[in-house]
């Protein structure tokens, strides 16, 4: 038997706009983008010009420091647009999709019998390798690194997030072959949740697999790798989406490149929300066409709520993202004596809400931060939806006042971001903990490379 | 509520930078966040909030202190009229309102100083108004006999928000209770206002509310008083205190602080809504039980020593303490662990303080103040545990 891990310490916020275990289909976009900034550490270099035609598999743009790391297109058809911002910064290669989805051919291969240089040479030639992310620094593998292990996290924990068996179904066979492909990189561990009962992940091979039980962040795959063999100084863990892994054994399998992804269309603002089949880099119109509901404004997410980035209607699908999120911006834009009032309706972890009568009610929330910017000032808010052995707390003062040794020591190699996305949700002193530790670890790279 | 929402969009510019009354930017903020809650949206991390904020958690604070507030209104009347001797001719309501009269100034004077220092330091740094003076601006009147005259109040008030505050970076920054600097520098700079047998009853009739007690010189001495003094813990009528009087609160001492009942509703909801930590309290308690059984068995001698455990925990201000300003966050322990360390630490102190030193009855406000100084050592240690661990595990693999 798997051997099995209990997380108490967490929580799930009760969304409303679930999605619903239903396909909806999506007119198929026409326009396609690849975001350098999905890819945080790449500085990219970019390859292709306006009306070039390419292929799916084809690079965009490539690491400026790596080369040999490329960044492919999702479609074949043609590029129309290199956007960039201030100081000519790429902010997006765009593609318009020719309809036929051509991938440029490779051989079907039997990864059992590659060596773990072959499977890399594989992965970077097809751009497969720009969706392997590392601890530390919770940026872009480095292809000349050896991990000590890799991570796959199997669910996703956080609000309204996919369920990733519905993703799973028809893809089982490509999923083990793209495990098997990274286990021949470095011993593969398998994080699955309690309730998932695909056979496919519950006796997937060669993977090492723990069960993990308990809310958010559960699922977090710094949270599973902090329980099962947290990582050291001068040590590396590779992680990959679930998702992802569907797509290099994909690759493997046919010898084709196929972004297909199963994503969900949720959040409170949305009519029927639910899940549908797009490309990756997908422009978002046909996605949120007739789908959005207009009582107030609406935020658009590209990405979850917790972790995602705000985007607009004819914004583009992130490269990691699995869902869109719509919520909305401002419910009551003259909340009275928030202070005071009693707030019925609104959601908090906090006794001094009513919210804790009703755990099972379903609640809209807003983007209002909901108070205003503080030193932090309550204790132990942090640590009851931080499941790992670290104090979050002193890490962030460490961020916070640049000190190096004490981030260290404090373990900010074992965290992302997105590790302290509930404690940012449930701080009453609203800072910005998830921009605070990115900093944290670009400063700390920038340190030690 | 729209067009007092409208009306504040309107009026907004005039406050803003290059606005005429921007010199007024801090001041109008701090009445719009009051009114409304902030319409900013997130724009980076997460996208969506807890709706809890700092102001809320401080103004349950000050509800959680109401109790205590009015109880002591109550008690500032009844010893009033036991001092003058009218206690059968006065109503109970009469006797509240005397109260009332006499602690609103001290209340009014408390917050307009603290409250115009943060709004000049606000408007000052650029920053938005904190709201922990809100706290700090209710716990200081609380905490001071009933004849602190106004002007050592305020120039208290004055000293602990600027030297134990602000120069410290505002509220989340300060490492002692900002509270009981206010009381300490009463302590050090003012000793005849906050002890001695005249300040605990207010003598005065003011406004045809309360009785002048005639008798000059008129003194009563609090419970810890007599009881340092050799004399058993008897109350103003020069009758031992009942069981009862300690519990309600009927007896001299500082307006907060007397009423067990009160200050323990007030630690229900504290405790309840998760805004003091219950492990904070519980050791306050623990630890002052546990140093006061270990005094009674050791020192006969000593009459502090000899009065029972739960005397010592209902008279003067340790429930006061323990459940208000120990629990305070900032100034406390801030790791689980460090809690217990830290509350035992108040507790044990208190007691040591009351026992061993002659010159003051009282020892919470010192004890709470020694450990505020230690908590952060304590968490280091605490944390280094987890750091040395992490260091461990990197050469076992090696």
């Amino acid at each position: 038997m798997h051997r099995v891990v209990k997380i108490s310490k967490g929580l799930n916020i009760n969304l409303k706009g679930a999605p619903a275990k239903e396909f909806t289909s999506v007119d198929t976009p026409k326009l396609y983008a690849l975001m350098p900034a999905d890819f945080t550490r790449v500085t990219p270099k970019v390859v292709v010009k306006p009306e070039d035609a390419v292929k799916a598999g084809d690079a965009l743009f490539v690491d400026k420091s790596n080369p040999e790391l490329q960044f492919v297109s999702p479609v074949s058809g043609k590029v129309v647009a290199v956007n960039r911002g201030e100081r000519r910064r790429v902010l997006s290669v765009v593609v318009e999709s020719d309809g036929k989805f051509e991938s440029v051919e490779y051989k079907a291969q039997d990864v059992l019998s590659l060596s773990s240089d072959e499977i890399k040479s594989h992965l970077l030639k097809a751009g497969l390798f720009g969706f392997i992310r590392q601890r530390p620094y919770d940026v872009i593998a480095t292809p000349s690194d050896t991990p000590r292990a890799i991570y796959v996290s199997a669910f996703d924990s956080k609000p309204l997030a996919v369920n990733f068996e519905v993703a799973l179904k028809g893809n089982e066979e490509d999923f083990q072959v793209g495990l098997d492909a990274l286990s021949r990189i470095a011993p593969v561990h398998l994080g699955i949740c309690a309730c998932q009962q695909s056979t496919a992940l519950t006796v997937a091979k060669n993977v090492t697999t723990t069960i993990f039980k308990g809310p958010h962040p559960a699922g977090n795959v710094g949270v599973q790798i902090n329980k099962t063999a947290p990582v050291n100084k001068g040590e590396i863990v590779w992680t990959i989406g679930a998702e992802e892994v569907i797509f290099i054994g994909r690759f493997f399998n046919k010898g084709k490149i196929d972004f297909t992804r199963t994503i969900a269309l949720a959040g409170s603002e949305v009519k029927n929300p639910s899940y549908s089949k797009v490309v990756l880099g997908a422009q978002l119109t046909n996605i949120l066409a007739g789908r959005l509901e207009s009582r107030y404004e609406n935020r658009i997410i590209d990405g979850n709520v917790l972790t995602g980035k705000k985007t607009v209607a004819d914004g583009f699908l992130g490269a990691f993202s699995t869902e869109v999120t719509v919520i909305p911006e401002i419910v009551n834009d003259a909340d009275l004596l928030g202070w005071a009032a009693p707030r019925f309706g609104m959601y908090s972890t906090s006794r001094s809400y009513f919210s804790w009568l009703m755990p099972k009610r379903k609640y809209t929330i807003d983007a209002r931060i909901k108070g205003g910017e503080r030193h932090m000032i309550m204790s132990n808010e942090y640590d009851k939806v931080f499941p790992m052995d670290i104090y979050p707390e002193y890490l962030l003062k460490a961020i916070i006042t640049g000190n190096i040794d004490k981030m260290e020591q404090l373990g900010i190699y074992e965290v992302a971001p997105e590790d302290f996305a509930l404690c940012e949700f449930v701080d009453s002193s609203k800072l910005e903990l998830q921009r605070i530790v990115r900093e944290g670890l670009d400063k700390l790279r920038a340190e030690m490379c | 509520m729209k067009f007092l929402r409208n009306y504040i969009d309107k009026i907004k510019p005039n406050f803003e930078e290059g606005g005429k009354l921007h010199a007024f930017r801090s001041l109008f903020d701090g009445f719009e966040t009051f009114l409304f809650v902030p319409n900013d949206t997130s724009k980076s991390g997460v996208n969506i909030h807890d709706a809890i904020d700092s102001k809320r958690i401080m103004s349950l604070v000050v509800i959680a202190l109401i109790p205590s507030l009015l109880l002591g209104m109550y008690n500032i009347g009844l010893q009033n009229a036991i001092a003058a001797g009218t206690v059968e001719t006065t109503t109970w309501f009469s006797m509240f309102l005397y109260g009332l009269v006499v602690t609103l100034p001290k209340i009014a004077v408390a917050y307009i100083v603290g409250l115009g220092i943060e709004f000049t330091v606000a408007q000052w740094k650029k920053e938005e108004i904190h709201e922990g003076f809100l706290v700090s601006g209710i716990l200081i009147p609380m905490i001071v006999p009933v004849g602190c005259p106004l002007w050592v109040l305020a120039l208290a008030t004055a000293f602990a928000v600027i030297f134990a505050k602000e120069v410290f970076g505002g509220t989340g920054m300060n490492i002692v209770n900002v509270a009981l600097i206010a009381r300490a520098f009463i302590f050090f700079a003012y000793p005849q206002v906050i002890s001695g047998d005249s300040v605990w009853v207010a003598t005065e009739s003011i406004c045809g509310l309360g009785s002048d007690v005639t008798v000059d010189g008129y003194t009563c001495a609090t419970a810890l008083q007599n009881v340092a003094n050799g004399a058993a813990p008897v109350g103003a009528t020069g009758e031992l205190l009942t069981s009862c009087d300690m519990i309600f609160g009927f007896m001299p001492g500082s307006i907060g602080e007397t009423s067990v009942v009160a200050i323990a509703l007030g630690a229900m909801l504290l405790l309840f809504t998760g805004v003091a930590s219950w492990k904070t309290m519980l050791s306050v308690f623990v630890g002052g039980i546990a140093m006061s059984l270990l005094f009674q068995h050791t020192m006969p001698e000593n009459p502090v020593a000899q009065i029972p455990f739960w005397q010592h925990i209902i008279l003067g201000g340790f429930c006061f303490g323990a459940v208000f300003m120990a629990t305070d966050p900032v100034t406390s322990a801030r790791t689980e662990v460090g809690k217990y360390i830290y509350g035992f630490g108040i507790g044990a102190m208190a007691i040591l303080i009351r026992v061993m030193n002659p010159g003051y009855p009282e020892g919470m406000m010192l004890a709470i103040l020694l450990m505020n100084v230690v908590a952060p050592f304590i968490d280091y240690c605490v944390v280094q545990s987890n750091v040395n661990a992490r260091a461990k595990r990197v050469t076992k693999k090696n």
